[in-house]
């Protein structure tokens, strides 16, 4: 070590690259960090704890990135997607596809942006790296998941979708919401609430539920992903300390945005509860104890040390802690519904799913969620397998449809609304209204799935028009997993019995 | 007393991690879950890079955690002979 200067004095040399400018005034050249009203005393106390620099980054990366594509290349030739537990699980990818890496690309572009206005060169250095490694991960789960659209339906289409498809407008608009914020809010949104906060909650049980299921491919993009995250999550929080460090008006406007940030957060992170609970065929924890470790015990750790700023748990902690035992089977049921419309295949529990829900979820599967999945699943054994065939309302700030029930009467669904100029708007719940109340005119421009539909925005009138302008393929990429391709397939493929030209059976 | 965490993959190059974690943090619990390893302890956690190295038998930098890291939860303090994970309350 001895003729090397030390990783602080490194950090300093190698990320401090910026000057005062002279042509332009320093508030022309970076005009966009000031009308958010947080106020910066000193850019200079910006500080990354990981003191990356350029150099060692390249490094990290490309070793990263060799690992990867060694171990993808090894999942396509040895037909790495014939070792997963089951064909349902794929379902779950689906859903990552057109849902989540959409968002690492919006990510990508959100910090590219920051990385250019912030003010202060240590924040915009931390925004750049962080703005690559989200390219990288759109770039590797696409190819990653390639392997998987070569046998499956459900992913060719995904940024088609993502753009106009019904539930995939939750996560879609959420990451709008961040992206049409200033730079400070965009920070508090994604690179502290998501980031920090959730994405535990998205990427680990995702990762692990994979590595659960046999689908080694995923776990590895998933992780080395994550790997980065850990990077993300400590810009995320240093980017929020900062601000509640540099002035003490800065701390009623950081929390308000983590008020909003984290209910944004919460609300798409239902659809992976869903996943958790229904789309894996094996999970190795369910939501409401993912929600426990991550959110209650990790996330309140972190609130007890920013109570020291003045920083507050939000007030709707209790609405999530009373709701974990409902979400994922109200989601689901959601999804089951419309599947129709949905580019990825739905279906009723098995028993031994039931059971395993009731042991997760003593207090509240048997009681109201397991007698409506028995009554769906009697409805298809006798030829009446409903689907939804009309447009949901969706709540006009999550753009979840309304389905998520009064916390205190489960058999209640929730509505709220409010006029804001002449107009109605629905809400799902308490915190969402009060997310358009704050910022209406912001908020009653959302491009709202069901509303465009009826506007003729989106194909034509009707449920088939609408379908078409997807671009999905009617009966593979929607429906019941049941009577599938993707089922009729995997039982060939493994020999089972149900397979579609009968010539085979289980090994 | 709040808890620290850090999720590492369950991989080779994790291992003299995972031990240097142990001999240096008594208090710290190991919970294996699918293709990773969760590790908690009271308010802080502590990787020493003298400790990995030993493990090792080859020199180990700090920085090298990018690797392996998959999540942590805590304030990161890294420098060029350690890498800890802490609460301040
Ligand atoms: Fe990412
Ligand atoms: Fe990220
Ligand atoms: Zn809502």
């Amino acid at each position: 070590m001895a003729n090397r200067i030390n990783m602080r004095d490194r950090y300093k040399h190698m990320t401090r690259l910026g000057w005062e400018t002279s042509y332009q005034p320093m508030e022309k050249v970076f005009p966009y960090d000031r009308y958010e009203g947080i106020k910066v005393n000193d850019w200079n106390e910006w500080e990354d704890p990981f003191r990356m620099t350029m150099d060692s980054y390249w490094k990290y990366q490309g070793e990263k990135e060799k690992k990867l594509y060694a171990i993808m290349d090894a999942f396509s030739q040895s037909n790495g997607h014939l070792n997963i537990s089951d064909a349902r699980y794929v379902n779950a990818l689906k859903l990552f596809l057109q849902g989540v890496s959409p968002l690492e690309y919006q990510a990508h572009r959100g910090f590219a942006r920051q990385g250019r206005h912030f003010t202060g060169e240590g924040a915009r250095v931390a925004c750049q790296m962080q703005s690559l490694d989200e390219l990288r991960h759109v770039q590797t789960q696409v190819h990653g998941m390639s392997q998987y659209n070569k046998f499956f339906d459900g992913f060719h289409e995904f940024p088609w979708w993502h753009d106009r498809v019904w539930y995939l407008s939750v996560p879609k608009s959420f990451f709008d919401d961040a992206n049409s914020a200033g730079p400070f809010e965009f920070m508090v949104a994604i690179g502290f609430s998501f980031e920090y906060v959730l994405t535990n909650l998205l990427f680990v049980p995702f990762m692990s539920g994979a590595a659960y299921n046999g689908d080694m491919s995923t776990v590895t993009f998933g992780f080395s992903a994550q790997s980065d995250e850990a990077r993300h999550m400590t810009l995320g929080l240093q980017a929020m300390q900062f601000m509640l460090e540099q002035h003490e008006d800065n701390v009623p406007i950081v929390q308000r945005w983590i008020d909003k940030w984290l209910w944004r957060g919460y609300k798409v992170l239902s659809l992976v509860s869903a996943m958790m609970d229904y789309m894996l065929p094996e999970s190795p924890m369910s939501w409401k104890e993912a929600w426990e470790m991550y959110f209650e015990e990790n996330g309140g750790a972190l609130f007890n040390d920013l109570a020291r700023y003045g920083i507050t748990v939000p007030s709707y902690a209790e609405i999530c802690a009373k709701e974990k035992d409902h979400l994922s089977h109200q989601v689901w049921g959601i999804l089951y519904n419309h599947t129709a419309a949905a580019a990825m295949h739905t279906w009723v529990p098995d028993d031994a799913k039931m059971n395993w829900l009731s042991e997760k979820y003593p207090d509240t599967f048997d009681k109201y969620y397991r007698p409506r999945f028995e009554y769906w699943r009697d409805q298809e054994e006798a030829g009446n397998r409903y689907y939804s065939q009309t447009l949901p309302l969706v709540c006009q700030t999550c753009q979840i449809p309304m389905g998520f029930t009064e916390i205190e009467d489960p058999t209640l669904v929730a509505y709220r609304t409010t006029e804001y100029s002449g107009d109605k708007y629905h809400f799902c719940s308490d915190p969402c209204m009060k997310i358009f109340t704050d910022e209406p005119e912001k908020f009653c421009q959302a491009w709202m799935p069901p509303q465009q539909i009826f506007q003729g925005n989106c194909g034509g009138e009707g449920l088939p028009a609408v379908l078409e302008h997807y671009k999905f393929n009617l009966g593979a990429d929607n429906m019941d997993y049941a009577g599938s391709p993707d089922e009729t397939n995997w039982n060939k493929w493994k020999g089972l019995d149900g397979a579609g030209d009968g010539q085979v059976k289980a090994s | 007393m709040s808890k620290v965490f850090l999720a590492l993959q369950d991989v080779d190059e994790a291992r003299p991690i995972v031990e240097a974690i142990r001999k240096d943090n008594p208090n710290a619990e190991f919970d294996h879950q699918p293709a990773m390893i969760r590790i908690t302890a009271d308010q802080e956690l502590i990787i020493k890079r003298e400790t990995v190295s030993n493990e090792i038998g080859a020199d180990w930098d700090p920085q090298d955690i990018q690797l392996t890291l998959i999540s942590f939860g805590g304030h990161v303090d890294e420098d060029d002979d350690y890498f800890r994970i802490f609460w301040q309350d």
